[in-house]
């Protein structure tokens, strides 16, 4: 079987060849400039964050080492061998997980509690006032811009070491993500039942209640439990400025090489955290379903 | 005005129940989800005095911050040379990241790389990466290099190599299959397959992530200071225990500035690269 290709005559060919050719060279050109800038910008940051391969290099192996004496005894013998013996501080640690989960919890429903109310002031669609509108929505972007840990510093100056601290932190950075997450939810709702429940001549205050709160209620639930398990890992790691919660003896026994204490804590959180992800999505999930179904 | 007899009634009985089973059950959940918070505001010690004590004295330092002040010009040069670390160290890690995560991507994407054993054991260990937080790793990386802005690159690294693995499978597996196909057919390699059947696909999506995340990076870049991984992170902590308020405010002042550039610049960038639409979209 023979196919036959049109094969254009040379004359005509030679420009439309020159003009694809042209074409890639200059993409080649483009692509070459942003990879230079790349590098140079790679080279500037090298030295200011004082990069050192030779150091690297140097050290490199004490990191898998650290990470498998992470799994030794102080006896030297594998952290499996004797449960007892690695997860000694078991009670205690128990304890500080406890209180970590009740910080995100606390954190989680306060913050999403003030986002509910401020999120329909913050929304374009049903905001009723555009001053206090705009007032929300800056308040809310401080308020999720300051990094958690400062605003944990800050707070541990004022409250005193401990738990209150960090409860206060992961409360200002729920609700700031949150006011901003449930205003675009509000934003995004069919205005048809507000405007309907408007038109009853009823005020604000209803119109949204029986308009808009029932379109938004599973979206602010989802968002709610999902803040929730980011708020527990957060949690954990507040007590690195002594604000709380198991984050306190990691850092401890990091900072003092107590090798596998971090191991069974870190074991300890990981597994907090992936039951708490299970059990949040699978909330959610139903969630879902029921939205489904109704 | 609605009367047992109203014909709205007749007609939606089940809506004018007062006592359903549904609403039983939200509002015994309710009520135990309160009695949770209530018993753990307790404990948190929100109920004894700390609260109110501690709020007065919050407003104390707050009145204290303002207006924010340097102190020196000495001081504002040491800041800004170390907010340009923090670029530095955010810009370091998510680069290098995205080096290593690359192929662990793809040999986690189910397009990909067929053997499950692989892709299984790919996975595991990027999410067992993303679950250690970031400060941990700073810590284990000071152990390893020493204190400094190095340590804080390579913390934000390996934190991202987890998070990076994860999108840019998720990303790789969406990606449509025809074009690898194609290359197939006309007998290219598997390699070759993935270099102009995948990438060419993907290559905006990877690069919106790699933005975002240079921008949330530079965040954790100014906090992973306090555990003494370079930064800026380490002035505002040491002008925090000190009570410097005023250079406090000032350095959070520098810091919100500097993300608030970094998002405007990369999404500049954003939509320079990958046009207004944003790409292919997952």
């Amino acid at each position: 079987m023979s196919t036959h290709v049109v094969r254009l005559p040379e004359a005509q060919l030679q420009p439309l060849l020159a003009a694809y050719n042209a074409s890639v060279r200059s993409r080649r050109r483009h692509t070459l400039l942003i990879l230079a800038c790349v590098v140079v910008a790679i080279l500037l940051a090298s030295v200011s964050a004082e990069v050192s391969l030779s150091k690297l290099a140097a050290n490199i192996h004490r990191f898998p080492s650290y990470i498998v004496r992470l799994f030794f005894l102080e006896s030297g013998q594998p952290v499996w061998t004797d449960l007892g013996e690695w997860f000694w501080g078991l009670p205690r640690w128990l304890r500080l997980l406890g209180e970590t989960l009740l910080m995100a919890y606390v954190g989680t429903v306060l913050g999403a509690g003030v986002a509910f109310v401020l999120a329909f002031l913050a929304a374009a669609n049903v905001a009723p006032s555009r001053w206090l509108r705009v007032v929300v929505r800056r308040f809310g972007e401080v308020c999720r811009t300051v990094p958690t840990l400062v605003l944990a510093l800050i707070f541990v100056i004022s409250f005193g070491l401990g738990p209150m601290a960090g409860v206060l932190a992961v409360i200002v950075h729920t609700f700031g993500v949150l006011t901003k997450l449930f205003a675009e939810v509000i934003e995004n709702i069919d205005m048809k039942p507000v405007e309907g429940v408007s038109s009853t001549g009823s005020s604000w205050h209803v119109a949204m209640r029986f308009g808009a709160l029932p379109q938004v209620m599973s979206n602010f639930t989802s968002y709610t439990l999902l803040r929730f398990e980011i708020n527990v890992r957060e949690a954990a790691v507040m007590g690195f400025v002594g604000a709380g919660g198991i984050g306190q003896d990691l850092v401890e026994a990091i900072r003092k090489f107590y090798y596998s204490d971090v191991s069974a804590i870190l074991v300890l959180i990981l597994l907090t955290v992936a039951v708490i992800d299970m059990l949040t999505s699978k909330a959610r999930h139903r969630l879902i379903g029921l939205e489904g179904k109704s | 005005m609605s009367s047992p007899t109203s014909p709205m009634r007749q007609r939606y009985p089940q809506h004018f129940q007062r006592f359903d089973r549904n609403r039983f059950t939200m509002a015994a959940i309710g009520l135990s989800l309160f009695a949770l918070l209530i018993y753990a505001m307790g404990r948190l010690g929100f109920f004894d005095g700390t609260l109110l004590s501690g709020l007065g004295r919050l407003f104390e330092i707050v009145s204290l911050m303002l207006p924010p002040d340097p102190g020196s010009w000495a001081h504002v040069k040491t800041y800004s040379i170390s907010l340009l670390e923090t670029v530095a160290i955010a810009l370091l890690g998510t680069l290098s990241a995205v080096v290593v995560a690359l192929p662990v991507a793809l040999l986690a994407a189910r397009n990909v790389t067929a053997q499950r054993v692989v892709r299984f054991l790919s996975r595991r260990s990027l999410d067992t990466i993303r679950s250690v937080d970031i400060l941990v790793w700073a810590l284990i990386w000071i152990n390893v290099v020493g204190l400094g802005p190095f340590a804080g690159a390579l913390a934000i690294m390996t934190a991202d190599i987890g998070s990076f693995g994860k999108l840019f499978s998720e990303a790789i597996e969406a990606a449509d299959r025809k074009p690898v196909e194609g290359i197939t057919s006309t007998g290219g390699s598997h390699i070759l397959g993935i270099r102009f059947g995948i990438l060419p696909e993907v290559f905006p999506v990877l690069m919106s992530q790699i933005l975002y995340y240079f921008e949330s990076n530079t965040r954790s870049a100014s906090i992973i200071g306090i555990v003494g991984a370079g930064g800026i992170g380490l002035h505002l902590a040491e002008a925090i225990r000190t009570l410097e308020l005023q250079q406090t405010s000032f350095i959070v002042l520098m810091i919100l500035v500097a993300v608030a550039a970094i998002d405007f610049l990369s999404s500049k960038l954003r939509f320079a690269m990958i046009g207004r639409r944003g790409g292919v979209t997952v």
